[in-house]
């Protein structure tokens, strides 16, 4: 188990003081100007070396990806742009840091922009979080007061203003580009790439999209050391991570843990255990709504890191683990994630657009089992169709967790087929 | 899914002078030209002082950021926090319903608002006070189920426990918001299992509910009050 002092977020619940002069006394914004002096190639190259791959669920690693922004300007500004639209379901974490460690993020922010010849960072908060976006631009205005951003940032040198934006409740917004479209002033739908952002982002300007906690973890990362940081977890999957565990376990909760942690043990150290005991797990989505679920047997010996999770056709995604115990309906469940991705589906590209709300109804019929047979395979058909076919990743996300839902409980699609199918008279008989 | 304006709207919109203040500092956020940037703050702000979104802001907001009507409309319809039509005087309702609530009981919180408020969403209840609707995941699923009501999100609930937050909502009190089961924020329930030295050091409130209790403007419209984020 991971040590509270190899934990990044020792705020994490807010029972301390979430202002500066407590983040400060927890270790934030220590020796700021010295890591800033230390230049732009070594922050990059430390960000590379600690493994850090993006938190926002697709694991890119972070260090490349700041590698990508030009070494110059050639005239146009260049932007860090936070990812903070939280959404994806299951996903709670971004929430925690925002409001309790809110100078984590705000520090990470100045660095990062520092490593990327960024002037400026805008914050995009999903509009939802209402309280969350009054804390953190509390923790911004603090900062400005203390000198902290600004120009001669933390007396760094470097000038750095950091903005808080908010969005209005759309899902797709969590794509970056998507969201850089919404930045911009219009409706959030997804660029074709290339450009990639890091050419022509927003404003048409080089720009780096990170996820809240990525960027949060890059101070405390320059500041312990990269090889501490790649201490924690199986090679390429390395660092601490801060988890969410909800649903069916007796204690859901929001915790940082070591990455490559068992299942199992995630669960009961923290979460005291599934509902009714382990042999009452039903199945685990372990990474929020986008990645196929796991059943019971996978369950028993998963850890929780990128590889083991992608290596057993799931993911990590952003580390929401939505636990479900063997009273869940769970073509229910993930019918309601088809629910939520045909709501949320952009309309853009066609096989997303239609293809979302076929699958949602195709999932409706087959919890009462109203269906025939075969379009058990029919549905897993069109789901590889939407797959893979659209312009960004939400035609792949809606196809997943019916994938993995047909992948580990055919059985029970087939089964509720045949219970419905079956004449009554010959259940009165039986 | 298609979101139509409201058939009867008012027949103007201005920011009132505290708002409008306060709209000039956003638009100042953005480089010079882009300040198309400000749509999405802007109409939150006219959603917040009038309670719901009209053509009327909508056309405002847009020719105050150089954007043509056409461009503020799409916004306004792509976005489901806004709201196309006037909510209950009182507190309009979000039942969070996507998955981890669904199997930890947001059916039945669902089933509160159909019998207490109106069988529909979006339907006003029979005394004008309340409004509801499901909405999709609202990023609190450690603490499911729960709701936004205004500003604030109720979590940990139970349809009984529910049912005593609308109830004293109807009676003009606004109930303490957060998690409704003892815990303080997203912590295990029955104890810490890492950063064990903060138990006990905890001030009454988490600061979310902290901030809720001070601003006292849970359920509240923005029509003159100073400006913040």
């Amino acid at each position: 188990m991971l040590a509270d002092q190899d934990r990044i977020f020792t705020n994490l619940y807010g029972m301390a003081d979430c202002g500066l002069a407590g983040a400060r006394a927890r270790g934030h914004w220590d020796g700021t100007a010295g890591i800033i002096a230390k230049g732009r190639e070594w922050i990059v190259a430390q960000i590379k070396e600690s493994g850090l791959r993006g938190r926002g669920g697709a694991g890119f690693p972070t260090g490349l990806k700041w590698s990508f922004m030009p070494r110059a300007s050639d005239g146009r500004p260049h932007y860090l742009v936070v990812n903070a639209d939280e959404s994806e379901p299951g996903t709670c974490k971004d929430r925690e840091i925002m409001r309790h460690e809110p100078h984590a993020l705000i520090e990470g922010c100045l660095v990062a922009s520092f490593a990327m010849g960024a002037n400026a960072c805008y914050i995009y908060i999903r509009g939802e979080y209402v309280r969350e976006r009054e804390l953190l631009q509390a923790a911004i205005d603090e900062a400005y007061e203390a000198g902290l951003i600004g120009s001669n940032a933390a007396n760094s040198g470097w000038d750095f203003d950091l903005y808080l934006h908010h969005g209005a409740g759309a899902y797709i917004c969590g794509e970056e580009t998507a969201l850089l479209e919404s930045l911009e002033g219009k409706k959030g739908m997804p660029r074709m790439k290339p450009p990639f952002p890091a050419g022509a982002g927003l404003y048409g300007c080089p720009t780096t999209v990170n996820n809240v906690e990525s960027i949060a973890v890059a101070p405390t990362i320059l500041r312990r050391g990269a090889s501490w940081f790649a201490g924690f977890g199986r090679p390429n999957n390395q660092g601490t991570k801060v988890f969410a565990i909800s649903g069916h376990v007796n204690n859901p909760c929001v915790v940082e843990e070591s990455m490559s942690i068992p299942m199992r043990e995630l669960i009961d150290r923290h979460c005291g255990g599934v509902r009714g005991g382990w042999d009452n797990l039903k199945a685990v989505i372990p990474g929020g709504a986008s990645v196929p679920c796991l059943p019971k047997a996978l369950c028993d010996e998963a850890v929780m890191d990128f590889d083991w999770l992608s290596q057993h056709k799931s993911g990590l995604g952003t580390a929401a683990v939505i636990v479900m115990d063997r009273s869940t309906d769970v073509v229910k469940a993930i019918w309601r994630l088809s629910k939520f991705y045909k709501h949320e589906s952009c309309g853009q590209c066609t096989p997303c657009r239609e293809g979302t709300g076929w699958m949602m109804r195709v999932m409706e019929r087959l919890v009462e089992g109203n269906a025939h047979p075969g379009e058990i395979d029919m549905l897993f058909d069109i789901s590889k169709q939407v797959e893979g076919h659209t312009i960004c990743a939400l035609g792949d996300a809606a196809a997943w967790p019916i994938q993995g839902l047909i992948r580990h409980f055919r059985e029970e699609l087939e089964d509720r087929i045949s219970a419905r199918r079956r004449p009554e008279s010959a259940l009165a008989a039986e | 899914m298609q979101r139509r304006l409201h058939p009867e709207q008012p027949d103007g919109f201005e920011f009132s002078p505290s708002n409008l203040a306060w709209a000039k500092s956003q638009i100042a956020k953005y480089p010079a030209g882009r300040q198309a940037s400000a749509i999405i703050p802007l109409l939150w702000r006219a959603q917040e002082q009038e309670g719901w979104l009209t053509r009327a802001a909508i056309e405002r907001v847009s020719s105050m950021l150089g954007m043509s009507p056409m461009r503020g409309l799409e916004v306004a319809t792509f976005y489901f926090m806004f709201r196309l039509s006037p909510p209950g005087s009182v507190a309009h309702v979000q039942v969070c319903g996507t998955t981890t609530c669904m199997i930890c009981g947001a059916e039945d919180l669902v089933e509160v608002c159909r019998r207490r408020i109106a069988p529909a969403p979006h339907q006003v209840s029979e005394d004008g006070k309340f409004s509801w609707e499901e909405v999709e995941c609202l990023g609190a699923c450690a603490n499911a189920p729960m709701a936004q009501i205004g500003k604030d999100y109720y979590e940990d609930l139970t349809p009984e426990i529910f049912e005593g937050i609308l109830d004293r909502f109807a009676a003009g009190e606004v109930p303490r918001p957060g998690p409704q089961n003892g815990r303080y924020a997203s912590e295990p329930k029955s104890g810490l299992t890492s950063l064990e030295s903060l138990d006990g050091e905890a001030p009454a409130a988490s600061p979310s509910v902290a901030l809720a209790l001070e601003m006292g403007d849970t359920v509240a419209l923005v029509g003159n009050a100073e400006g913040r984020g």
